[in-house]
Parts: structure tokens; sequence; C-alpha cells
């Protein structure tokens, strides 16, 4: 609790204990012979004990033209309550407005700072070593290239390049992901990371201002400033909800009374004209202590916040209240294929037809195409995994379209697709797996072919179910892929729908088909590695990148960024969305049903001030704590 | 030209209100108050100077919501 708090909890108190007693035997004193002017006072104390503020604010509202806040409210319906001789409720209900502020106050205080603290990965000093010793500074004066020593259990503070030391590094506040990660000399790393073994000592490669860390805390901070449509439809409600409740707690003060008055029409159930007038002037006073809207200003933006932080914290980063909005109507997903549903990395995934050993083909293939730097070729010499000995290939001959001949270890080796086999006069043996064949001779001898192809990553399949039970009707894969390559791949995944053969342009004139498909509130979320994809990322509704981390051009260009590289992610972000909408919602109707109903009891006359106040308390902390559920994603 | 600046303010409907007021204010192209964060962004127009501007947009904001404060 801050100052202002404990202040305003203090007065509470001493207000309550003084109020209580008088309360309880205030049915005693009217009787009493005690003057009037008397009984006033003594219910004064508390009153401006505990409301005096709220009176202030009410007078410096009225003076600075700011008529129609919650101050005036109260002042109104409470020094309204006391001159009807209700002092007990007036008192009641300044002391109960207090209490529902300090909560307020203090509830949105504490859950703001929990989700600053969750996503607060600001490294709060970095070591240097100054003539053999390790010093503490502050990561905003270290300069580019400078040496810095992170101890195990340290947040590393600036990006870097690792020059000295082996650790194990957690990367869980940047992408969620808790499973460590072994670091190495050489290694770049990043900010915001976690050392857990070793110490290391890290040549920084930028300032701090550039650093991840700074950068990503930066981006989340500025998310709640793009407010969403729901907040700013709330900021226009209080606008223009407030003045129209004073109009009307003013119509219903006068009107029904004097239309009473002027037609005898139900007069049977007052004594005197006085009587029916504080009857109706009293219903106005409750009419305007069930009014106040904070609990639907305070619960939107915080249901918002409190999802940002929550997505955060599983590696999502969403820009914006905006895009939190946008992604829960999310209805149609595009992907790219390389780097999204894919791994991105060719890897050799079967040998067929060899006469040879497997490993042997191998060998010979990765001998041949030692000296291409092709991925293709790479991933062969990957799939050997041993030392290649360049002095072992001899007459090494690209041919452009083809492939290579080169002798190895005296043999002839001819290497290339169907195009080099017929080149050389080799019958060969078709392939009927998808992916890139490889067919290689043998001393003028078919030796079988190797199929390379890029992997599936593990989760893609799940990724695209839990899309669907998330409610996407439609996941499309765009890729400049052959036909029959994208075909398969979106088969095994289980898309619904692949567009082939496209170049860069193509895929956004895809994404505006796909657009153009969507009617009414379904929105098109794009998925890419963000890396040459910015175009089809910003025209789609909401762009999402995905392994985005250390890669500012991806964190530019989305909406959405995922820090690592797995799709299940993008169900979840969905599902965050969806459930901060669900319970901004909640929270709408909540307040408004219970505000409104409230307002036709105290307008019949049925509802009294003690249930208004406890009415509108009430459903301010109900909204408080509801909207506090949206930083629980864990079982999303 | 934005500059973000630190706020305190009680409630969030009184928030609101700041950020009418700072827009409302003269050299004040677009500003933005985030209750949550306690930060408002202000954009200034061209060639306006953000200091003097931004002691209008204090004596605004205290107008509207007597109890908050900008840092300036």
């Amino acid at each position: 609790m801050n100052k202002k708090q404990k202040n305003l909890l203090i007065r509470i108190i001493v207000s309550a204990i003084f109020f209580v007693p008088l309360y309880l035997i205030s049915e005693d004193i009217v009787h009493a012979d005690i003057p009037q002017w008397l009984i006033i006072v003594l219910f004064l104390v508390p009153y401006l004990l505990v409301g005096f503020d709220i009176l202030r604010k009410a007078a410096l509202g009225i003076k600075n033209r700011q008529v129609f806040d919650e101050n005036f409210l109260m002042t109104v319906a409470t020094v309204g309550a006391i001159i009807l001789g209700e002092y007990g409720e007036g008192v009641a209900v300044m002391l109960l407005y207090q209490v529902g502020e300090l909560f307020q106050s203090y509830a949105v205080g504490k859950s703001r700072r929990n989700i600053s603290d969750l996503m607060d990965i600001r490294p709060d000093y970095a070591n240097i070593e100054v003539d053999g010793e390790l010093t503490q500074v502050d990561p905003d004066e270290v300069e580019i290239g400078s040496i810095i020593i992170v101890q195990p259990g340290e947040k590393i503070p600036l990006d870097g390049v690792i020059v000295e030391g082996n650790s194990a590094l957690n990367t869980s506040a940047l992408t969620g992901e808790s499973k460590p990660i072994d670091a190495k000399a050489g290694d770049e790393v990043l900010s915001g990371t976690i050392n857990m073994t070793g110490v290391l000592k890290i040549e920084t490669t930028c300032e701090f201002d550039e650093s991840t860390a700074s950068k990503i805390l930066d981006l989340v901070e500025n998310a709640s400033s793009r407010k969403s449509k729901s907040e700013n439809f709330i900021s226009k409600f209080a606008r223009v909800y407030t003045p129209i409740v004073v109009y009307a707690a003013l119509a219903l003060a006068i009107i029904p009374p004097l239309f009473m008055m002027l037609t005898g029409i139900g007069m049977g159930g007052y004594a005197t004209t006085g009587q029916l007038w504080m009857d109706w002037v009293l219903r106005a006073c409750t009419f305007l202590v069930i009014s106040c809207p904070c609990a639907i200003v305070i619960s939107v933006p915080l249901s918002f916040f409190a999802g940002i932080g929550g997505a955060s914290k599983e590696g999502i980063l969403v820009k914006g209240s905006n895009y939190l909005e946008t992604l829960s109507e999310v209805r149609v997903v595009a992907f790219d294929k390389t780097g999204t549903i894919t791994k991105g990395n060719f890897e050799v995934t079967a040998i067929h037809h060899s006469p040879l050993e497997e490993k042997m083909m191998l060998e010979y293939a990765a001998l041949a195409e030692c000296h291409s730097s092709h991925p293709i070729s790479l991933s062969l010499q990957q799939a050997y995994a041993k030392k290649i000995d360049p002095s072992r290939v001899t007459d090494v001959q690209e041919i452009s379209g083809h492939g290579i001949m080169a002798k190895v270890d005296g043999h002839d080796v001819a290497i290339g697709n169907e195009k080099m086999m017929t080149k050389v006069g080799v019958k060969f043996l078709p392939c009927h797996h998808t992916g890139t064949i490889i067919h290689m001779a043998l001393d003028g001898e078919y030796a079988g072919h190797i199929v390379i192809s890029d992997e599936l990553k593990p989760t893609s399949k799940e990724a695209i179910a839990q899309l669907k039970n998330a409610g996407v009707e439609k996941t499309v894969m765009l890729t400049g892929d052959a036909g029959a390559v994208a075909e398969k791949v979106a088969a095994e995944v289980g898309l619904t729908d692949f567009r082939a053969e496209l170049l860069p342009a193509d895929k956004v004139t895809a994404v505006e088909e796909l657009l153009a498909e969507c009617s009414g509130k379904k929105r098109l979320a794009f998925v890419g590695d963000g890396i040459n994809d910015a175009p089809v990322l910003s025209r789609a509704d909401i762009g999402i990148a995905m392994g985005a981390l250390g890669s500012d051009a991806a964190i530019e260009a989305a909406d959405v960024v995922l820090m690592d590289d797995d799709p299940l992610k993008i169900a979840k972000a969905i599902k965050i969305s969806r459930k901060c909408l669900r319970i901004v919602k909640q929270n709408i109707t909540i307040a408004l049903v219970i505000k409104l109903g409230c307002l036709a009891l105290a307008a019949l006359g049925i509802a009294n001030m003690w249930l208004a106040i406890i009415a509108d308390v009430g459903v301010m902390i109900i909204a408080v704590l509801n909207a506090i559920r949206c930083l629980y994603t864990k079982n999303l | 030209m934005k500059k973000s600046y630190k706020i305190d303010v009680d409630c969030a409907a009184c928030a609101d209100k700041m950020e009418v007021a700072a827009k409302k204010t003269e050299g004040v192209k677009d500003a933005v108050v985030s209750f949550m964060t306690l930060k408002m962004k202000v954009e200034f127009e061209e060639g306006a100077d953000a200091a003097e501007v931004m002691k209008n947009v204090r004596a605004n904001c205290k107008k509207v919501e007597d109890d908050c404060e900008v840092y300036i």
C-alpha cells in the first residue's frame, strides 16, 4: 500500500469506529431529548472525516466545469440523504464508497505490479572487471565491445558473443520455453536470458537501448497504449453515461411527484406532500449512487493488460490491445510453409535402390559435393556427419542445372537430377517420394537415389488440430514449392487448403483473395517467419511472426510476435485472446445488468441506498477479480 | 516528435479525462494515456516546444482531475 492508500484506510477505520455505534443507537437518539442540530453534527463527524476529499473534488469539478464525475454523484447523493434526514444512509454510502475506492486502488495497483514484474526482464546491472575486481555498473553505461562477466544465476544484461566459458542458458523469460540451451565460446547470447551453470565472459555487441531485453520490454509496455475497440467504446460510454444518469435522477426527483400532485394518482401512500417529495428525492439519490461507472471503466483495460501480460509470459508478444481483440476474431489462418510448418532445414530422409551400403553411398555423394555450398550439398555433408577429406576428390565438374561429376577415390561419380542421369546415359529408377531426389551413378552404373526433404516441425500437426479446436475454420498454406510437395505437407498436417508455386508477390495476392472470402467479423491471420514476408504480414488482418527471437525485422513487421518457432503457440495466442475477450464481455455484461437492474429497482423505490452502494462496490470487486483471470494462461 | 511521460492517477476514468485534456492542449497532436502502465505518450505538433507544451498539458490535466500528476 502506498501512502495515499494507507491514509485512506486509517480514515475509513476511524470513521467506521465512530459511525457504527452511532448508527446502532440512531433510533434511540432520534426519539431522545437531544436537539436535532447535535445529531446532525454527530453524524457529520464520520461523514466529513471519510469523505472530505470527495466533497472537495466535487467542488473543484464544478469550478473547472467537469461537473459529472463520480465525486459529484456521491456528493449529491449523500448530501441529499443527509438533508432528507437519512443521516445513517448518507454516511454509510460515503464510507462504503471509499472502501470500494480503496479496494480498487489497491487491487489495480497490485495487479499492475504483478504483471509488470512478470514482464520485467530488464537487467539491473552488468558486471565489469576493473583492475581484477568485479564491479557492478548500470547496463546503460556499458559500451559496445566491452567484456562483461555473467555469474551463474544472473541475467545476461546485454546482447553479445561469448568469449570464454560454457553454460546452460534459460531463455524462458524471452520464449516461454523452459528447456535450457547450451552455450559455448563463440555463441551469440541475448539479453534477458538467465545464465544457469557456468561463468561467462561476454563481449557486448550492442548498447542497452538496442538490446533484445530493452526492445521487448518497450514493445510490451507500449502495447497498452494501442487501445482496443472495447476500450474506446467504454471510454465513450462513460463520457455520456454519467450525464444521462444525472439528468435521469433529476427527472426522477421532480416529474413523478409533480405528476402525482397534479393528478392525485398514487397520493394515498403519502401522508403529506413533504413526504412525497422526500421519497422521490431519496430514490433519485439512490439512483446516483448506483450510476458510478468505475467498475466497467477499470475492468476493460485491466483485462487487456492482464491478457497481454499472460501472453508475454508464454513468449507471445502482442503489440497492442487492438491486436488481442482482432486475434480473438481470427477464423482463417494462412501459413508460410518453410520455417513455419516445416523446419526450413533440408535433411536426407531416405535412400533407395542402392546396391551399396547406405553409408557408403552417402560418403560418395558427400565427397562429390564437398566443394559446393548449395543447401542440398550441405545437407548431404551433414547427413554424412564425418570429416570430409577433399583430397580424395579430383576432377570436379559442376554441370549447371544437372549436377556434379567427379572422381572420388578413383571412381567416377555422377550425381544430380534425372537430367544428369540421362546425360551420362544411366538408366535410373524414378522415386515416388516427394522432395528433392538426388540420383547417383558410380562408374557408369546406377547407384540409387537420395531423398532430401524439408522436415515437418514435430508439433505442426497438433498445432493445426488445436487451431481447428479453437474455432479456426480454414487453414491455408502458401508456398513457393511445387504442387506435389505442398499437397503432401498439407495432407500430412491436416490443412484445409494450400496454394503452391507462388512467387513472393503472389502471396500478397493470395492473402487478398482469402481476405475477400472472409465475411463479416471473420479475420485472417498470416503466420510467417517475418524475414521475407513483411508485405504479407502487413496485408493480413493480423500478422504473426514466429521464431522471431533476435530478428528485428520480424518484430517490426508483425502485430503478434512468437519468440520461438513452435507452431503450437499460434493456437495458444488465439486461445489467450479469446479468453481475454470473453472476460471483457462478461465484465461489461455483469456490470451493465446489475447496474441497470438496480437502477430500475431504485426508480421503483425497492432498492435503498444500502443495496445501491453494496451493488456498486460489489460489481467493481467482481469485475477486477475477473479481469485478473486473464493473466492465467497455463491450462489453455 | 513523440515523448513518453510518467504519470500518477488513481482511477481509470480519471486517466481517460487526462487523455482528453492532453489532446486538447495546444501544441499536442495526439496523446494516449495508459492507466495500466501509468504513462502518457504525447505526440507534439511540428515546431512545438515540448517543455512548454507539457506545462500546459499538466495544468489542463490538473483542471480535469485535481488528484493527478504528470512528471515532466
